[in-house]
């Protein structure tokens, strides 16, 4: 009776895997019991109640409002839709320059070539941080003291604080139009992509882009008349020691973004190439012996078939991308990193603050990669 | 294919290994003066390069007011100023350094605050007063903090100073822009780049900055920021009051030594007055040093190797140095500073 109990491989392992799970939540239990009890001891108070309490330190700029009376909680929200930010520009500039980086390296011309392989090379082979400390003091060293900004046009200046430029300030129902503006873009991106699909299938020559244009227009200011929308410049004026009004980009942003989009075109653009020499050459020839041009082969023989192998090692660049953005805290940009570090130092609350920390950029991460992954699935072969 | 049998020893094993890991945790002996004599040396916090306070010279060694506060206690345990080995931690690391058992005090010009008094540190007796200020360039034409709106401000995170930036610019409506750096060479290349108008920080930090650091140190003003003062002061973790006994006292022989008018050079002919205050300090009357578990002459080796409180100033900080720093409120009380000596017997 026990020897069948003890041989019946289906109740081993059961037993084998009962043991694992409690394994692994005794062990996680242990070191969560462990923390708490060396907290205890240490005086340290715990907890996510600090959250509510008035953050009092200042962020030196952020998207949504925030002032030092608002709450830790507030100032983390800032922290993570400026880390958003910072990474979703990065993600779509070093995208569309990657591609680029990859056609000029498969260029048969030997200086475009040549010249983007020197680029990889010394981006690929040079540490993050170091570029964005070279970037950031190109931008304070190199450039002049507010009082001589350079002003190549009427309302733009560019100094050690950065580019001030004139900011349009929108006044009526504004609402419907930027909609408008919205569904204009996608209008014309559309029209572009499909121009010629619609030719190589008809044969036609409708001027789609032209009607798309217009209808942008039209649509657009159907919208603002509706919505008495006016437009007026808020241009930035040195009054004192600093510029008034106006937008601007901080060097400490630009430091960031221009470091981060350099480093990761390089990346992107690898994976990009790697992705078009994998097609095999018999697509291009194809294509030739049809009669299509190169760039339209490209673009719709060989890229979509390219687009299979770029897309898994492009999903885990994404993440890459989110991560490094936490070297913003070397050049001076708030991002969420910044936010937590300071918090941690106000409240000495570390352990809290790491994992926040650690659970928002999970988030991020597993969200980035499971839309990526969806995109793939659509992407893949269908095989039976 | 698992063997039964054997994953469950494992699994035995690893609980047997666990279970003593745990009473080996240094806190949980807090006895910081036994691991210290173990060990050979203390372990202190040091900043990444304040000169005056703690900052390696040329040859290495470390220098300054900190550093000195820290041999204190190197000579009043082990006899020997070289004793003590430092750790160069930014204002982010350091609290939890000392926290965690990385270092056994932090003397690293740390301002005594209520939050991170409660927060498992114990704050000793300070070490410096100090009071926060601003460093700007004298073609800017500015001397008070009234005149400052608007200004760029370079402040480095994990300090005080970011809040008291804040402050000011919402109490005083200066709407004063900070730039904000997480490590100090990165808010002074900032500032000297002209991307801040100012810097914010304390006054011997700046006096630091301003001599180690401007081309021309003339060509900047420093002017008190918020008309706060704050106490700089050596911390030590909870629970250890032994350790936290030792390491006040240890300061505190500075002080008093200055009290008494001994000196580096008159503390052997010291040891023959007749003033039985002077004689119970320098342990020619025993009793302070079985107190604290010490060699009764460890006040008396502390001046005999670093001074007294003035000497140690004036040779970091003071007119002996290149920071040319006023005493202030560092002075005696009896001249008017927040020096105070307490009773050695």
């Amino acid at each position: 009776m026990f020897s069948t109990i003890w041989f019946d491989r289906r109740l081993r392992s059961w037993c084998l895997q009962a043991l694992l799970i409690a394994a692994v939540v005794g062990g996680l239990g242990w070191l969560a019991w462990n923390a708490q009890a060396n907290l205890a001891r240490r005086g340290i108070t715990s907890g996510f109640g600090f959250l509510e309490q008035a953050a009092r330190f200042p962020i030196s700029e952020s998207l949504l409002s925030y002032d030092t009376s608002n709450s830790f909680g507030r100032a983390f929200v800032v922290g993570i839709t400026n880390t958003l930010f910072v990474s979703a520009l990065v993600i779509l500039f070093s995208t569309v320059l990657g591609l680029g980086l990859a056609i000029a390296r498969r260029s048969k011309h030997p200086l475009v070539s040549g010249s983007a392989t020197v680029y990889l090379e010394v981006i690929r082979n040079t540490p993050l941080v170091v570029q964005l400390l070279f970037w950031y003091a190109m931008l304070t060293v190199a450039l002049p003291p507010a009082r001589q900004a350079l002003s190549p046009l009427p309302g733009v200046f560019l100094s050690v604080r950065g580019l001030y430029f004139p900011k349009l300030a929108l006044s009526g129902d504004v609402l419907w139009f930027w909609v408008a503006v919205a569904v204009s873009v996608l209008l014309v991106l559309a029209a572009v992509m499909m121009r010629p699909i619609l030719r190589l299938r008809h044969g036609t020559r409708f001027p789609l882009v032209r009607a798309a244009l217009v209808s942008a227009a039209v649509l657009i200011g159907t919208a603002a008349w509706l919505g008495g929308v006016g437009a007026s410049l808020d241009l930035p004026v040195l009054r004192g020691l600093n510029f008034v009004g106006g937008s601007t980009y901080t060097p400490e942003f630009t430091a960031l973004l221009v470091g981060l989009v350099f480093y990761s075109t390089a990346f992107s653009g690898e994976i990009i190439r790697g992705g078009i020499d994998a097609v095999p050459g018999g697509q291009w020839e194809a294509g030739q012996s049809l009669g299509i041009r190169r760039w339209h082969t490209l673009r719709l023989i060989v890229f979509p078939q390219a687009l299979r192998i770029i897309l898994p090692p492009m999903t885990s660049q994404y993440l890459s991308i989110i991560k490094n953005s936490t070297l913003a805290l070397a050049v001076g940009y708030p991002d969420l990193s910044f936010v937590v570090a300071t918090t941690i130092n106000q409240t000495g609350q570390a352990i809290e603050g790491i994992l926040i920390l650690m659970g928002v950029f999970l988030t991020i991460s597993l969200t980035v990669s499971v839309l990526m992954n969806l995109y793939n699935r659509r992407l893949a072969l269908v095989q039976r | 294919m698992f063997d039964l049998k054997k994953l469950c020893a494992l699994i035995l094993l690893g609980a047997a290994w666990a279970a003593p890991a745990h009473a080996n945790d240094p806190v949980v002996t807090s006895n910081t003066l036994e691991q210290v004599r173990a060990r050979g040396h203390v372990l202190c916090g040091a900043s990444q390069g304040t000169v005056g306070f703690s900052s390696p010279d040329a040859q290495g060694n470390w220098k300054g007011l900190d550093v000195d506060t820290c041999r204190a206690i190197a000579v009043a345990i082990f006899g020997d100023k070289e004793k003590a080995r430092f750790v160069p931690l930014n204002g982010q690391q350091r609290l939890t350094a000392l926290q965690t058992g990385q270092i056994d005090v932090l003397p690293r010009t740390t301002s005594w605050t209520l939050r991170r008094d409660a927060n498992g540190l114990n704050f000793t007796t300070p070490n410096y007063y100090e009071y926060d200020a601003f460093l700007v360039r004298k073609d800017l034409g500015i001397k008070s903090t009234a005149e400052m709106n608007g200004a760029s401000v370079c402040v480095q995170t994990g300090s005080t100073n970011e809040v008291t930036v804040a402050d000011l610019s919402r109490k005083l409506k200066l709407n004063l822009k900070p730039v904000l750096f997480d490590n100090n060479p990165a808010s002074r290349q900032a500032f000297f780049s002209g991307r801040c108008d100012a810097i914010m920080t304390d006054a011997s930090a700046l006096a630091s900055v301003r001599a180690s650091q401007a081309q021309n140190p003339d060509d900047y003003i420093i002017f008190p920021a918020s008309g706060n003062s704050e106490a700089l002061t050596p911390a030590v973790r909870h629970g250890d009051d032994r350790w936290f006994d030792i390491v006040k006292w240890s300061f505190q022989v500075l002080i008093a030594a200055e009290d008494m008018g001994i000196t580096q050079a008159n503390v052997d002919s010291m040891l023959k007055s007749d003033d039985p205050r002077i004689a119970r300090f320098l342990g020619t009357e025993p009793g302070n040093g079985k107190a604290l578990g010490l060699d009764e002459k460890w006040a008396y080796n502390i001046v005999k190797q670093l001074g007294n409180y003035a000497e140690v100033f004036d040779r970091n900080v003071g007119m002996g140095s290149a920071l040319k720093l006023e005493r202030g409120s560092n002075r005696l009380y009896r001249n008017g500073g927040l020096m105070f000596p307490f009773v050695f017997n």
